[in-house]
């Protein structure tokens, strides 16, 4: 496969190391009354789509960016790319 | 019809017109008493425990392609019972001996043949775990020998021994190990079952789950309305396109495993062997060909197939314990979707649905699986109490930190 | 008799004459031949055996889609088994044996195979053999095993090298026959860079067999003169002998390039062959179509072949299949070779057409509305029974005959993303129906089967391709060629008593297929499966569409809906060793050195793999015969005074920021924000599951720069695990990472001489007294005269210890300054099996107690998990799964009897207990024999370990046949109080 960087342009998907669904950036509130709840979903329950799935690549042998790509697990097309920090800072994340 | 060597010589001098169709196509009923959504091997040995085993009745498999069409037809044909924890190594440990009796007891030659397998040993700490986990073997009651480097230069001369990058230091053997034709397994399971009763409903494809106060009543599917007291979901690698249908999300993710087949050759390799230091498992076929895999390829895919830099990494790997392969041709490769599992282990459960019960998670290992997983998965369906030899493979296990982790690699499925 | 069957004409090149050796007998054949045209040149036509009856065999084909003729090539440690004698190409000196028969290929003993046939229907293995249980393994399958497989290995390692290599391009080229060809001087021409892959070694396709000419001139001179023109393109590159394998994701496709095949060994320097990636913006699949057979009894008679491979045997290689020819079609262009062959001179005695209403042709007989029912001949044809439109049978006989079902377009790499092809009425065959996003098709391929359209629509494509990234195009004028349609009629099998073969090399008749749909067995999935249909070395090229339908013909539905040809990589075979290139042997994985590599080899250490590195496992001195004598004595030496080990390995990892601190607070389950500048903690950091990943420790440099060092093994997981931390969970973070494990060159300095060695390198400026460089202290310094380095007082060994790491460059020197400056002291260097002595002495976890299973509680560090802040890992380890009362702890265990030992990986069982898994107590982790104990000693956990201190239990290791009455003793063998390490 082939990853189209944002930064860097298209690579190979051989360069990168796969993590998982984008949802991992998400992590809970360790202060929540059922933080060991929330924390068992976040880390262990998944989606697993059939279709368009949004997950988390890092560019191990590149820049180590971690980005998020938009990809179809049935065909494998990627159609979108971003840098993984863009999108946590877009889901709220911070500090 | 009883398969014996009387019989193929009586067809044979007869014109072979007497052989019936090995399983019945049937035609979906109304309702039955438990819908076994999945035809591999896995809801296809369930439903024929379900039937000889547990005395139910009115039982149906219904397949949204042909049987054995997923995974049970495209794996690397190996059966082992070497695992090291104690919530998986007495499943395995029943189900090798499921195995053992298994052409009898179907009357189908499935060919298990137990000409071992072995896990070579490169290093140090790897001998360390090896040695925990062959005696962890012992102590369940499976068989497990350790050879040293001398012995398996006897016993297989033809390994690299003498330029290798991470030299051979020796091996986990379990000579019971082995290997069986994959296919036969599910037709001689759906053979089984169909002379046991059981409907098995071919290109009848579940497209929902209806439920009425909270329980499960029936599929809906390409073929209409099929109700039913109890629903069994055994679909490994699109569970969760089934589990998504009521809204539940698993700890599982889909993967794609390859798998390869070389050129016939004359006999070369005795049993099954694994390389400690790399991603290559191989054995030989009846047919002669060098059947193997390795490492799934890393990311989330239903598209039964696999890109390039695996097939390299695992042929490097070949290449790396056994050199005389270089001139061998692989023939095909294709790719099967594994339920890819939080800690690497399965999951045969009730559901917080009331009439739904779950199988699946079995990542790369399934097919070995088959009779244990189909026994154990029969027993909760019939009996509402999990089998003694699978009470560990609880969906709550990650949320009480249960985990049956062999590999210690914690909740990233394509590490497992 | 030399050449017999040699005709006029064709490609060969007549002034080079080869000697080969075929079953030890020698031939004589031209440069341009395959085995398999020379041998045909020789009068030859037995070139192999089938796989389950042993039947005897000619070549069905000319090309790679053979079923039939393969050999075990060349010999010793080159022997190559299955090789397509019908493309493996002629070279002087060449040996090749026909395979699967014994004693010799025209007798051969398990033909009697063959005699048995009824009883070995498809599928007969699954029904019998089950009696009594034990003969399967016994009894039955060692026979059947020794009668598997085709050809051989030699056992032997293969003495070539083999090359990868990657290409880009705009437009890659599948196949250089007239499409091919088309699209590529199309391309070439408007400046495109270009990749043409062919098969063959010559390009053309099937220009090269037919006699078709192109604007006025033979087919494959205008194919040499269009190679000509692209070859002297920049912008293209042109690869013969190379097979395109298989079309991945993204427009990159694998490709098999055979450097060397074709000599007898490869030249000086040079790989055998060589994987290509190709990343291709667009592609066009040119691969032309292949012939198909019409099933019929005994259709597999050597001497019977493919009518378009008589015509290439003919055309091309100048060889006759044999001297008295007929033809068997079912459309027009199975009757081109009635003229093609009388025009070199070969008797053409009959052509059967199935058609009633064919066109005529010139031969001895022309049979319309006719079948070919039987052929006789066991070891080559001598007869054929033909049975007349009229009903009636009529016997003739030649020694060859070309059969025609019709052609079925390359599509295999159409399918290789598992797009299902359509079925074409026209053509009575499958074409591509939807591609790879970068794929087109054209010519035969897709269906179009005369040289004009090929020629048309590969120029046409190649435009609308090139368009597709940018690139403008045009296509010339399609020069003249032919253009007939080869009105093909539907014709599958001839209905006859008797067996007729669907896949030649496994066996398969049209009996087996009607069995199969007998026993449901209907779909095409398990058609192959149950009849094994397909699975062959050929991949079903020329079985899969006639038995696919067949079986549409037992089940009254068309051929389409009883399922599609699904083809799966490779396109043609490919070896091992191509895919594994270089990585192999000592090249298998690159291997890392550590800075002081030279040195240690210099002084006779025995290396280790270490995950990529090599690492120094002990230095044996003169005189020592085993390794313990080594390793106790490195031991011995460091804690009576001091000890060097390269520690390199270590991950080092550089982190910077104004909110570096609060980072490391969050990623170590302990607390780090307030650890001071100029120390040092020890740190655990666990996964977000709570269950340990590594440990190490980080030195606080200064406000805002801290160095984390983690495990050998996670140096490069951990890193990753950072990064996502710091780009995904915390963005905001003013924080950021640099891996410097290469960069730094690490020397532990351990034993209670360890400073005053220091002393003697560390610069005048810098104090390392206990006073001012306590246990735990770190700090940027300088040694030998201003090369700066960094200093840490960390202790693995739990001596007084230090490590020093300068800049990489200058490892090898400090090694032998460390050294140097050690001799007064009777410094000595230790390896990892020193290393691993002492610290399980000393009771520290490693890899083989961090093995990703265990929380800080099994590792005795329980409290060391703040519940005061967020830490990855901190919520999730409060589960009661891995809070258990009982939970497995970290002890120690010594022998009851000192003499004896025990292993790592031993389980525990308590003394009065029965050795089972319910009695599970726990397993040992760790052991070595402890040289200042004197006895051996172990880590492992043992349930409620913690307190169990002082109880025996056993350590039972039946796999290894040990059991061991041990102790239960604290983890810290040596110096619990940890006096030696603050000394």
């Amino acid at each position: 496969m082939i990853i189209n960087h944002p930064l860097l342009g298209p690579r190979d998907s051989q360069e990168f190391t796969y993590l998982g669904d984008m949802s991992l950036i998400n992590r809970p509130d360790w202060e929540a009354d059922d933080a060991v709840d929330q924390f068992h979903e976040y880390l262990y329950l998944r989606d697993n789509p059939a279709g368009e799935h949004k997950e988390l690549w890092f560019h191990e042998q590149g820049d180590r960016s971690w980005l998020v790509v938009t990809r179809n697990t049935l065909t494998h097309d990627i159609t979108k790319v971003e840098i993984a920090k863009d999108i946590a800072r877009q889901m709220g994340r911070s500090k | 019809m009883r398969y014996s060597g009387f019989r193929v010589i009586k067809e044979a001098l007869t014109g072979h017109k007497g052989w019936k169709p090995t399983w019945r196509d049937a035609e979906p009923q109304p309702e039955y008493d438990i819908i076994i959504i999945g035809g591999g091997g896995h809801g296809l040995a369930t439903a024929y425990y379900l039937a000889k085993q547990f005395g139910q009745k009115r039982i149906a498999v219904v397949e949204k392609g042909w049987i054995g069409g997923g995974n049970v037809g495209r794996n690397t044909t190996i059966i082992r019972s070497n695992y090291m924890l104690d919530g998986n190594e007495p499943f395995y440990e029943f189900s090798l001996k499921l195995w053992e009796g298994l052409e009898q007891d179907f009357n189908y030659n499935a060919m298990v043949s137990q000409r071992g397998i072995l896990n070579l040993i490169h290093s140090d700490p790897q001998r360390d775990a090896f040695v925990r986990r062959g005696n962890a073997m012992i102590l369940n009651g499976a068989d497990a020998e350790y050879l040293s480097r001398e012995q398996l230069q006897e016993e297989l001369p033809f390994l690299n021994y003498d330029n290798a990058r991470f030299p051979i230091k020796g091996g986990l053997a379990q000579r019971r190990g082995g290997t069986v034709r994959h296919d036969a397994v599910a037709w001689g399971y759906a053979r089984g079952a169909d002379q046991h009763g059981v409907d098995i409903i071919q290109n009848c494809e579940v497209k929902g789950i209806r439920q009425k106060n909270g329980k499960a009543i029936g599929v809906e599917t390409s073929r209409g309305f099929i109700g039913a007291k109890k629903i069994g979901c055994a679909v490994a690698g699109n569970s969760s396109r089934i589990m998504g249908m009521v809204n539940r999300k698993l700890p599982i993710e889909s993967h794609v495993l390859q798998a390869f087949v070389s050129e016939g050759l004359k006999p070369v390799l005795p049993g099954v062997i694994t390389f400690g230091a790399g991603h290559f498992y191989v054995s030989q076929s009846d047919k002669g060909g060098l059947v193997f895999g390795g490492d799934i390829d890393g990311y989330n895919s239903y598209a039964q197939r696999g890109n390039l830099p695996v097939v390299e990494d695992v042929c490097e790997g070949g290449m790396a314990i056994m050199p005389m392969i270089g001139r061998a041709r692989v023939l095909r490769m294709w790719g099967g979707v594994m339920d890819m599992s939080m800690d690497g282990s399965p999951i045969i459960d009730k559901t917080d649905i009331e009439g739904l019960y779950f199988n699946g998670g079995w990542c790369y290992g399934g097919f070995k699986a088959t009779p244990a997983s189909g026994w154990c998965f029969a027993h909760l369906l019939a009996k509402d109490e999990p089998h003694e030899t699978a009470t560990a493979y609880r969906f709550d296990r990650f949320h009480k930190g249960l985990m049956i982790d062999e590999k210690g690699m914690g909740a990233q499925p394509n590490l497992h | 008799m030399t050449q017999n069957n040699r005709l006029e004409g064709g490609l060969i090149d007549r002034s080079k004459t080869l000697r080969f050796t075929f079953d030890g007998k020698t031939y004589q054949g031209h440069q341009g031949d395959t085995i398999a045209s020379a041998l045909l040149a020789n009068d030859v036509r037995l070139m192999g055996r089938s796989f389950k009856y042993h039947r005897p065999r000619g070549p069905l084909t000319a090309g790679s889609e053979e079923p039939n003729a393969l050999v075990e090539l060349r010999e010793g440690n080159r022997q190559e088994p299955n090789t397509r004698a019908t493309t493996a190409e002629l070279f002087d000196g060449l040996s090749a044996k026909s395979q699967n028969r014994w004693p010799s290929l025209s007798f051969d003993a398990m033909g009697v195979n063959d005699l048995l046939s009824p009883f070995f229907a498809a599928g007969f293995y699954y029904k019998t053999f089950m009696w009594p249980k034990a003969f399967w393994e016994k009894l039955y399958e060692p026979i059947i095993r020794r009668a598997a497989g085709l050809g051989s290995l030699s056992m032997e390692a293969d003495p070539d090298v083999y090359d990868k290599g990657f290409l880009h391009c705009d437009l890659l080229i599948i196949g250089a026959g007239p499409a091919g060809l088309s699209a590529a001087l199309t391309a070439g021409r408007a400046g495109a860079r270009v990749i043409l892959a062919e098969e063959d070694f010559l390009l053309g396709g099937r220009l090269n067999a037919e006699t078709f000419e192109i604007a006025g001139m033979a087919g494959h001179a205008w194919a040499a003169q269009t190679q000509a023109e692209l070859a002297s393109m920049d912008n293209v590159r042109i690869m013969t002998r190379t097979a395109i394998l298989g079309a991945f994701d993204h427009g990159i496709y694998g490709a098999l390039e055979r450097v060397s095949d074709h000599l007898a060994v490869p030249a000086a320097g040079k790989p055998r062959q060589t994987l290509w990636r190709i990343y291709a913006k667009r592609t066009m699949l040119c691969a032309g179509a292949v012939e198909r057979p019409i099933a019929f009894k005994n259709n597999d008679r050597p001497g019977i072949m493919l009518s378009g491979a008589l015509r290439t045997y003919a055309n091309r290689y100048a060889a006759a299949a044999g001297q008295t020819v007929a033809l068997f079609t079912n459309n027009d262009d199975g009757l081109r070779s009635a003229a093609d062959l009388a025009a070199k001179g070969v008797d053409v005695v009959a052509v059967i057409d199935t058609r009633a209403d064919g066109p005529s042709v010139q031969a001895g007989a022309h049979f319309k509305g006719a079948q070919v029912v039987d052929a006789g001949g066991k070891l080559g044809l001598n007869t054929i029974t033909i049975k007349l439109a009229n009903g009636q049978t009529t016997r003739i006989n030649c020694t060859a005959l070309g059969v025609s079902g019709g052609w079925n377009p390359n599509v295999h790499l159409t399918s290789h993303q598992r797009s299902t092809p359509k079925w074409d009425e026209k053509i009575a065959a499958f074409v591509p129906e939807s591609t790879p996003a970068e794929m087109s098709v054209a010519g035969a391929a897709n269906g179009d089967m005369s040289t004009h359209a090929a020629l048309a629509n590969g120029a046409k494509q190649a435009v609308t391709a090139l368009k597709d990234i940018g690139i403008k195009a045009t296509a010339g004028r399609t020069p003249k060629a032919e253009d007939e349609p080869i009105n093909v009629s539907p014709f599958w099998y001839v209905e006859h008593k008797g067996r007729a073969w669907v896949d030649q090399q496994n066996d398969v008749t049209v009996k087996d297929i009607k069995l199969s749909h007998q026993e449901g067995f209907r779909s095409v999935e398990h058609l192959k499966r149950y009849t094994t249909l397909g699975m062959a070395t050929d991949q079903g090229k020329t079985a899969n569409v006639p038995g696919l339908a067949i079986m549409a013909e037992m089940t009254g539905k068309s051929i389409p809906d009883t399922g599609t040809t699904m083809f799966r990589p490779p396109y043609a075979p490919t070896s091992f060793g191509a895919f594994a290139g270089r990585h192999r042997d000592e090249d298998f994985r690159p291997i890392r050195k550590t800075p002081s590599h030279k040195w240690a080899e210099e002084h006779d250490a025995v290396f280790v793999e270490t995950g990529m590195w090599l690492r120094a496992q002990w230095f044996p001195k003169p005189g020592e015969t085993h390794w313990r004598e080594s390793v106790d004595r490195e031991v011995l030496a460091t804690r009576k005074s001091v000890g060097i080990c390269d520690v390199t390995t270590l991950g080092k990892i550089d982190v910077q920021g104004t909110d570096a601190a609060t980072f490391l607070n969050r990623v170590y389950c302990n607390a780090f924000a307030k650890l001071a500048v100029g120390k040092t903690r020890y740190g655990l950091m666990l996964r977000e599951d709570g269950i340990a990943m590594d440990d190490g420790t980080t030195a606080r440099l200064s406000e805002n720069q801290f160095v984390m060092t983690t495990t050998t093994a996670n140096a490069v997981p951990v890193f990753r695990h950072l990064e996502f931390c710091r780009q995904c969970a915390w963005p905001d973070l003013d924080v950021q990472l640099i891996s410097t494990t290469e960069a730094w060159a690490q020397y532990a300095v351990a034993g209670p001489n360890s400073r005053k060695l220091l002393q003697k390198i560390v610069d005048k400026d810098f104090d390392i007294s206990n006073e001012e460089f306590p246990f735990m202290g770190c700090g940027e310094i300088t040694v030998c005269g201003g090369l700066r380095a960094r200093l840490f007082r960390i202790s693995f060994s739990g001596e007084l210890a230090f490590e020093i790491a300068v800049p990489t460059r200058y490892g090898d020197s400090m090694m032998r300054a460390l050294m140097e400056a050690g001799e007064e002291f009777d410094v000595v260097p230790y390896g990892t099996e020193a290393l691993g002595v002492m610290r399980i002495e000393k009771g520290h976890a490693a890899g083989n107690e961090l093995n990703g299973t265990t929380t800080a509680l099994n590792l005795g560090m329980g409290r060391m998990v703040s519940k005061k802040k967020d830490s990855i890992g901190s919520t999730l380890s409060e589960r009661e799964g891995l809070n258990q009362a009982d939970a497995l702890n970290l002890v120690g265990f010594k022998p009851v009897n000192s003499d004896e030992t025990f292993s790592a990986g031993s389980h525990f069982i308590n003394s009065d207990a029965q050795a089972n898994a319910a009695n599970d107590q726990g397993y040992m982790t760790s052991v070595c024999y402890s040289p200042n104990l004197g006895h051996t000693i172990g880590l492992g956990y043992l349930k409620d370990g913690a307190n169990r201190m002082g109880e025996t239990t056993r350590a039972v290791n039946p796999l290894m046949g040990e059991e061991t009455e041990v102790e239960i003793v604290s983890a810290h063998f040596i110096d619990p109080e940890g006096e030696r390490l603050r000394a």
